[in-house]
């Protein structure tokens, strides 16, 4: 186990899950992320910071933000996964132990609208150009209907729905009964 | 040619601008003293589809931004509405020249969520193919160096080389650039009959392309003055700008997944990590160059100790219904570039629930870059750049 049971009380762990031998992820709230972090990196060698990302769980209006930590003397690999409000999501920000957590916290501003306060340049544009629309990462961002309604119909074009077309090219046999059935 | 007077004395550090309480000088561009310059999308000297404001006093670049967005395809949106199945030719292309460590990586990722394990030939064809997708990529690399400060024939040479890396790979899996080889399960097909032969050919061709770059670009008077002392990183940016791979190898830090978290059966191949110190862009030329042979070699030692016989695909469920079990993890493999890797969602449906990609060049185009070029000669910006081996397309997935 990459950290010890005095640091998961210190910091609130609430779950510690091994996914393999390098890799073990761990559940906290959020307010103690950073704290962990900053501890981790000053005082338990996980001196690489691999990624930032989050994961949309709209059904339980949170977003999931994951954090992935590497040890590079023990080889281990650290995930820490804090849950959000989707209302107002807003986040502590984690660019001032790492340089490019700036750049992790502007995409998630740009792509779920997380905010991340005092992060240097976290509302300039980064991909996306004019963009007033809903940020396009989040999942009641509907990418067909937003094309349908943005860009004209080529003519001669012909769409598939991508899990009919793969069953009838794959499957044919199944999809012949399926059809011959309705 | 103009030399930067930097080049010709490290030390010579004197400020020559007016610094904010940020660290950062202050810029009057209506002073008339600043020049505001974009170098990209559309240029030579840009590794690919992104640009950089750059805000010169004369030569010298004292700010500097990098812009992406010119190549966003959305591709992490598409996944949560395609089938694992279909994400597979889709994820491939979220790094053009360097295709296979997607495959392997989702992949891996998706066999470790369901419980499958590839068998012991698949993953011995898988870590072929990731280390031919490795030479060819050097193969552009490593001449592309000297071809950024205007040395352009070992280019031609290495283009050659590398067409006939992708000759072995269009016999193999059928395709070029994109081989859509490595699915969930396993591979798609076995060795070609007399492949081995065939590779092993090619290999001597790389070692004697590798003696003749040595002699043309890294024994190159010009090569040499550009290239040395030019786009220093310092050791102790290492951890704290997420620098990985050759990047870092060549600033002393020995960084390489393969070792450090090995995968497939790297364990049991030999080989040395290359590690250099100087850190500036003829030694990051130098360790690519190292770890050419050193692919070479392995690609030898991976035909030499392969199994002839064996299966090279566990079966996986039907693809309309493969649902994955709830779960996530993180798989990394190292690419060219440094660490490459996919953390996948699975929520139980058949659809992933995310899939993002971590590149090398997230950080190294961005923060790195953005600081490295503060002092920086405008001339060397090309050749830094390639130094750093930025692909703009792992970036904005």
């Amino acid at each position: 186990m990459p950290i010890s049971k005095e640091i998961e009380s210190r910091f609130g762990v609430t779950e510690v899950k091994e996914q393999r031998s390098n890799l073990t992820w761990i559940s906290l709230p959020p307010q103690q992320v950073i704290p962990l972090i900053t501890h981790l990196r000053d005082h338990e060698g996980f001196t690489h910071f691999a990624l930032l990302t989050a994961v949309d769980w709209i059904e339980q209006e949170v977003f999931q933000l994951t954090y992935i930590l590497t040890n590079p003397t023990q080889k281990a690999d650290l995930g820490l996964r804090t849950r959000i409000s989707r209302e107002n999501a807003s986040m502590e920000s984690a660019h001032h132990l790492w340089e490019q957590a700036a750049t992790y916290q502007r995409e998630l501003k740009e792509m779920y609208g997380i905010d991340f306060p005092g992060s240097p340049r976290v509302d300039e544009e980064f991909f996306l150009e004019g963009w007033d629309d809903i940020p396009p990462m989040r999942r009641e961002f509907d990418s067909k209907k937003f094309s349908e309604e943005t860009y004209f119909p080529r003519p001669g074009s012909k769409g598939y729905d991508p899990r009919e077309y793969m069953k009838q090219k794959l499957y044919s046999e199944d999809y012949e009964d399926e059809q011959q059935t309705k | 040619m103009k030399m930067n007077s930097r080049q010709n004395n490290p030390s010579d550090r004197t400020p020559k601008h007016e610094y904010g309480p940020d660290g950062k000088p202050q810029i009057d561009l209506s002073s008339g003293k600043y020049t505001k310059v974009w170098q990209g999308p559309n240029h030579p000297g840009v590794t690919g589809n992104m640009s950089l404001e750059l805000t010169l006093c004369g030569d010298e670049i004292v700010d500097a931004k990098t812009h992406v967005g010119y190549l966003h395809r959305g591709f992490e949106k598409l996944f949560e509405r395609r089938l694992y199945m279909q994400v597979m030719p889709t994820c491939l292309r979220m790094c053009v020249p360097e295709s296979d460590t997607n495959e392997y990586c989702f992949a891996e990722a998706v066999e470790e969520l369901s419980g499958i394990e590839a068998p012991e030939k698949a993953r011995w064809l898988r870590m072929l193919v990731l280390e031919m997708s490795r030479l060819q990529m050097l193969l552009r690399v490593v001449p592309g160096q000297g071809g950024a400060f205007g040395l352009g024939i070992g280019v031609q040479w290495g283009m050659y080389v590398r067409e006939l890396v992708l000759d072995l790979f269009e016999e193999l899996t059928g395709g070029r650039v994109y081989h859509m080889y490595m699915l969930p399960g396993g591979v798609r097909g076995d060795l070609p009959e007399g492949f081995r032969e065939r590779a092993l050919k090619v290999m001597e061709e790389v070692y004697r392309f590798a003696e003749r770059i040595d002699n043309v670009m890294f024994n190159n008077s010009v090569f040499k003055k550009r290239a040395i002392h030019t786009g220093y990183i310092d050791p102790a940016w290492i951890d704290r700008f997420g620098i990985v791979g050759p990047n870092a190898r060549a600033a002393g830090y020995r960084r390489d997944v393969r070792k450090d978290h090995p995968y497939l059966l790297y364990d049991q191949l030999e080989w040395e990590v290359p590690v250099l110190e100087h850190s500036d862009v003829y030694t990051r030329a130098r360790i690519r160059w190292m770890d050419m042979q050193v692919t070479a070699d392995l690609i030898g030692q991976i035909l030499e100790k392969m199994p002839e016989k064996g299966s090279f695909k566990t079966p996986t469920p039907n693809a309309l219904n493969w649902r994955i079990p709830l779960g996530e993890t993180y798989v990394k493999a190292e690419a060219s570039r440094g660490e490459y890797g996919y953390y996948v969602v699975s929520d139980g449906s058949p659809y992933p629930r995310r899939i993002t990609l971590r590149g090398p060049s997230y950080t190294h185009a961005i923060a790195l870059l953005e600081k490295m070029l503060i002092g920086a000669d405008v001339a060397d910006v090309g050749g830094i750049m390639v130094s750093l081996q930025t692909c703009p397309p792992e970036i904005e997935r």
